[in-house]
C-alpha cells in the first residue's frame, strides 16, 4: 500500500509566530522525500502536519486524493518515526508493536504474523520480550520502524530517526533505511538538517528555509543547480564559497572580478544576466590548487584539513577573504604557503542579490 | 613548553599520594562535621525517645515513678482491653476509608486538572489550599457542615425536605464522617504527587498512541496508569502511614465516641499515657503503632528497591 500526498497552500501560526507560510508540495506515491533545513525552518511541523500531530490553520492536506487534515492522526492510514523513538516504556517490544493494531481490533494471528515479519525484516526476533528500557540506542531505533511496518501503512514518516544514535550506527542505519525503502515500496517521508542523509537518501529533496520551501528536486540537482544562494550555502560540506563580485557581460560568457581585481571567467551566458552586484560561488572541488601565480588568483594557507581521499585547503586571497579549494589526499602544501587558487569556471554559479541563481551551461 | 606540560602525567607515584587528590573518595574523618548536626538531633529527637519507649513498655510506669519490668505484662494487658482492640479496628477502618478514596480522587483530579489552562491553575491553587489548613480550622468547618438542623448539610437536604444523615452522633456514620473531613483536608498532597508523575510522561508517547489509534480509554488504561504506578504505589503507602497516626480530626470531632467507636490508637494512646497517667501501657501501645507503621514503609522500600525492573 503507498500513497500520493498532496499539500495544497498549506500556513501555520503558533500564536503570532508565523511558521510556515503558503506551501504546496506534491509526493508522488513510493517516493523517498526528505525535508531538508536548518532548525526552526518548520520542516518538523510540517511533517506532524501531515501525521496530524498539529492543526492545519489553513489549506489542506490529501493522501490518494482524500483530504486528510480534518482526520486525527490514527485514521490517516500513515505511521510515524521519531526522534526520540516514543516507544511504550512498560510495554515489551512485542507489545509495543502490537498496541496499534489491537486498538484497531486486528486479530491474534494476523498481528503474529506482522510483527514476527517485521522482526525477520529488521533482525530483531531475539528481542520481542523485552522492555524498551533493556535496549541499545540501536535497537530502540530498531523497534521504532518495526512499530511502524506492522501498521502496513500508506506512508511512512521520519522526524530526524538518527540523530540519537553514534556516527557508525547512524550511517548503517541510513543504509538499512534506503534497502526497507526498496523492499517495501512504500511512500516516505523524512525530516533532517543532515544534508548527508538528504543526499544519500532522498529521491527528492525538498529545502526548507524560514517559513518556506526554497528548492524541490533531486540531491543531485539541488547540489549542483541550487535554485537560491541559501540552497547553495546549505548543502554541501564544507559550504560553497562566495565572493562578491561585479561583471563583465561583454563576451558570450560573463567574466566576474572581485574587489582586488582578480577576474575569474564563468561559463555563464551573459545575456541571461542584468546589470548589479552578485555573489560568485564555487564548491571547494572546483578550486584546485596550482602553484602560485599559475591560477586565477594567490592566496595563503590558513587551515589545511586533510579528509583522507582529498585535502581542504583554505587560502587567504590579498584582500582577507578566505577561499576553500581542493587538493590530493596527500598534498604537499603546508600552513603559510603560498598557493594558487584555479577555479573551474564551468563549475560556477552566480547569486543575484535577490537570492537567485544562475549556473554554468545554463541556455 | 612540551616538558612543562607533560610533567603532571610523568610524576613519580610518590609524588602523586601526596596531592590532595589521590583519592577523593578515601575516607577523611573531617566529613563528620558536616553530618554532625543532623546526627545529634536525629539522636536526641528520634533515637533515644524510640529506644526510651520500648524500654517504658516493658516496666509499669506513672509519672512518679518508672518502677518495676513487667516484661510483656503491658503487651498482655492490651491484648486483654478490649477498648484497645477496638482502636485497633477502628484505626483501620479508617484507613480503609481514606486511603484508597484519596488515592482515586486524587488521581481523578490530576487527570483533569493536568493541563495549561487559567481554569486549570486556579482549581488546582483551590483544591492544594485545604491542605496547608490547621487541624483545628478543618474540624471547626466540618462541625459547622455536619451540625444537625443548622448545619450546611442539613439547610441542603432541608431544601429537598429530607432529613440529613447525622455524621457526628450515628455510631455507624461518625467514623465515615471523620473521614471525609480528612478526605477533603488531605486531598491536595496526592493530588500534587500525581500531578508531577503525569508531567513527566513524555509528550511523544500520548502522540505515537494517538497514531496507533488509542482512544482515551486506551491511552488511559494503556500508557497513562502504567507510567505513574509507582507513584500510585507511593500515595498509598505515604497515606497509609500519615492516617494510620489519625488524632486530631478523632479528637476534635467526636472525642473518640460515640462509645469509642471512632478512637483511634493514637487517641488510646494519648487517653492511657496522659489521662490515665499508664505510661507504660501507652509506650506499649505506641510500639504496636509502631510496628504497624513500619510494616507498611517496609512496603514502600520494597516498592522503591523494585523499581529495577522498570525503564
Amino acid at each position: 500500500m503507498t500513497a500520493d500526498i498532496e499539500i495544497r497552500n498549506v500556513s501555520k501560526q503558533f500564536g503570532a509566530m508565523s511558521v510556515l507560510e503558503d506551501l504546496s508540495l506534491s509526493i508522488k506515491a513510493r517516493e523517498f522525500i526528505v525535508f531538508l533545513g536548518p532548525s526552526g525552518c518548520g520542516k518538523s511541523t510540517l511533517l506532524r502536519m501531515i501525521a496530524g500531530l498539529e492543526t492545519v490553520d489553513s489549506g489542506e492536506i490529501a493522501i490518494n486524493d482524500q483530504r486528510i487534515d480534518h482526520l486525527p492522526p490514527g485514521k490517516r492510514g500513515i505511521a510515524m518515526v521519531f526522534q526520540s523513538y516514543a516507544l511504550y516504556p512498560h510495554m515489551t517490544v512485542r507489545d509495543n508493536m502490537a498496541f496499534g493494531l489491537e486498538n484497531i481490533g486486528v486479530s491474534r494471528q494476523i498481528i503474529d504474523a506482522r510483527i514476527n515479519e517485521a522482526s525477520r525484516i529488521l533482525e530483531m526476533p531475539h528481542l520481542l520480550e523485552r522492555k524498551p528500557g533493556q535496549l541499545s540506542g540501536g535497537q530502540r531505533q530498531r523497534v521504532a520502524i518495526g512499530r511502524a511496518i506492522v501498521k502496513e501503512p500508506k506512508a511512512f514518516l521520519f522526524d530526524e530517526p538518527l540523530s540519537n544514535l553514534d556516527a557508525a550506527l547512524r550511517t548503517r542505519t541510513r543504509i538499512e533505511l534506503a534497502q526497507l525503502h526498496q523492499r517495501l515500496q512504500s511512500t516516505m517521508i523524512f525530516v533532517t538538517h543532515d544534508q548527508v542523509e538528504a543526499m544519500t537518501l532522498a529521491d527528492r529533496i525538498v529545502v526548507m528555509n524560514n517559513r518556506k520551501i526554497e528548492q524541490i528536486g533531486s540531491p543531485m540537482e539541488i547540489y549542483d543547480r541550487p535554485a537560491t544562494k541559501f540552497v547553495a550555502g546549505f548543502v554541501g560540506a564544507p559550504a560553497m564559497n562566495f565572493v562578491d563580485a561585479t561583471l563583465d557581460r561583454s563576451g558570450g560568457n560573463a567574466k566576474v572580478k572581485f574587489a582586488d581585481g582578480i577576474a575569474v571567467q564563468t561559463e555563464i551566458a551573459s545575456n541571461l544576466l542584468a546589470d548589479g552586484n552578485y555573489s560568485f560561488g564555487i564548491r571547494s572541488e572546483d578550486v584546485r590548487i596550482v602553484p602560485a601565480g599559475q591560477g586565477d588568483a594567490d592566496g595563503v594557507v590558513d587551515v589545511l584539513e586533510r579528509l583522507g581521499e582529498r585535502t581542504l585547503i583554505y587560502a587567504r586571497l590579498g584582500d582577507g577573504l578566505q577561499i576553500v579549494g581542493s587538493d590530493v589526499g596527500n598534498s604537499r602544501v603546508a600552513v603559510g604557503h603560498k598557493v594558487g587558487l584555479a577555479f573551474d569556471g564551468k563549475k560556477s554559479h552566480l547569486f543575484s542579490e535577490a537570492g537567485r541563481a544562475w549556473h554554468a551551461g545554463e541556455a | 613548553m612540551a616538558d612543562q606540560l607533560a610533567m603532571p602525567h610523568t610524576a613519580t607515584p610518590a609524588a602523586s599520594v601526596r596531592t590532595p587528590s589521590a583519592d577523593i573518595y578515601a575516607p577523611q574523618w573531617r566529613n563528620i562535621i558536616f553530618v554532625a548536626p543532623f546526627l545529634f538531633f536525629f539522636t536526641t529527637l528520634l533515637l533515644f525517645p524510640l529506644l526510651w519507649g520500648i524500654w517504658l513498655s516493658f516496666h509499669k510506669a506513672d509519672t512518679f515513678s518508672s518502677g518495676n519490668f513487667v516484661g510483656l505484662g503491658n503487651y498482655v494487658r492490651l491484648y486483654n482491653d478490649k477498648v484497645f482492640l477496638q482502636s485497633i479496628w477502628n484505626t483501620f477502618y479508617f484507613v480503609l476509608l481514606t486511603v484508597p478514596t484519596l488515592a482515586l480522587i486524587g488521581l481523578f483530579l490530576a487527570l483533569c486538572l493536568n493541563r495549561r489552562t487559567r481554569t486549570a491553575a486556579v482549581l488546582r491553587t483551590l483544591f492544594f489550599s485545604s491542605s496547608v489548613l490547621s487541624v483545628t480550622i478543618v474540624t471547626l468547618i466540618w462541625r459547622i457542615v455536619f451540625i444537625p438542623n443548622v448545619g450546611l448539610l442539613s439547610t441542603i437536604y432541608g431544601w429537598f425536605g429530607a432529613t440529613a444523615p447525622a455524621f457526628i452522633s450515628n455510631p455507624s456514620l461518625a467514623m465515615i464522617g471523620i473521614a471525609i473531613a480528612t478526605i477533603w483536608w488531605c486531598i491536595g498532597l496526592p493530588m500534587m504527587l500525581f500531578l508531577s508523575a503525569l508531567q513527566q510522561i513524555p509528550r511523544d508517547i500520548y502522540e505515537a498512541a494517538a497514531l496507533d489509534n488509542a482512544n482515551r480509554w486506551q491511552t488511559l488504561r494503556s500508557i497513562t496508569l502504567p507510567s505513574i504506578k509507582r507513584t500510585f504505589i507511593l500515595v498509598i503507602i505515604i497515606q497509609i502511614v500519615l492516617q494510620f497516626q489519625l488524632f486530631g480530626q478523632a479528637w476534635l470531632m467526636t472525642r473518640g465516641g460515640p462509645n469509642n467507636l471512632t478512637k483511634p490508637i493514637v487517641l488510646y494512646i494519648y487517653d492511657t499515657a496522659f489521662r490515665r497517667w499508664d505510661l507504660g501501657m501507652g509506650a506499649a501501645a505506641s510500639e504496636i503503632l509502631f510496628i504497624l507503621i513500619l510494616v507498611a514503609a517496609m512496603a514502600q522500600y520494597l516498592v522503591a528497591r523494585n523499581k529495577g525492573d522498570r525503564a
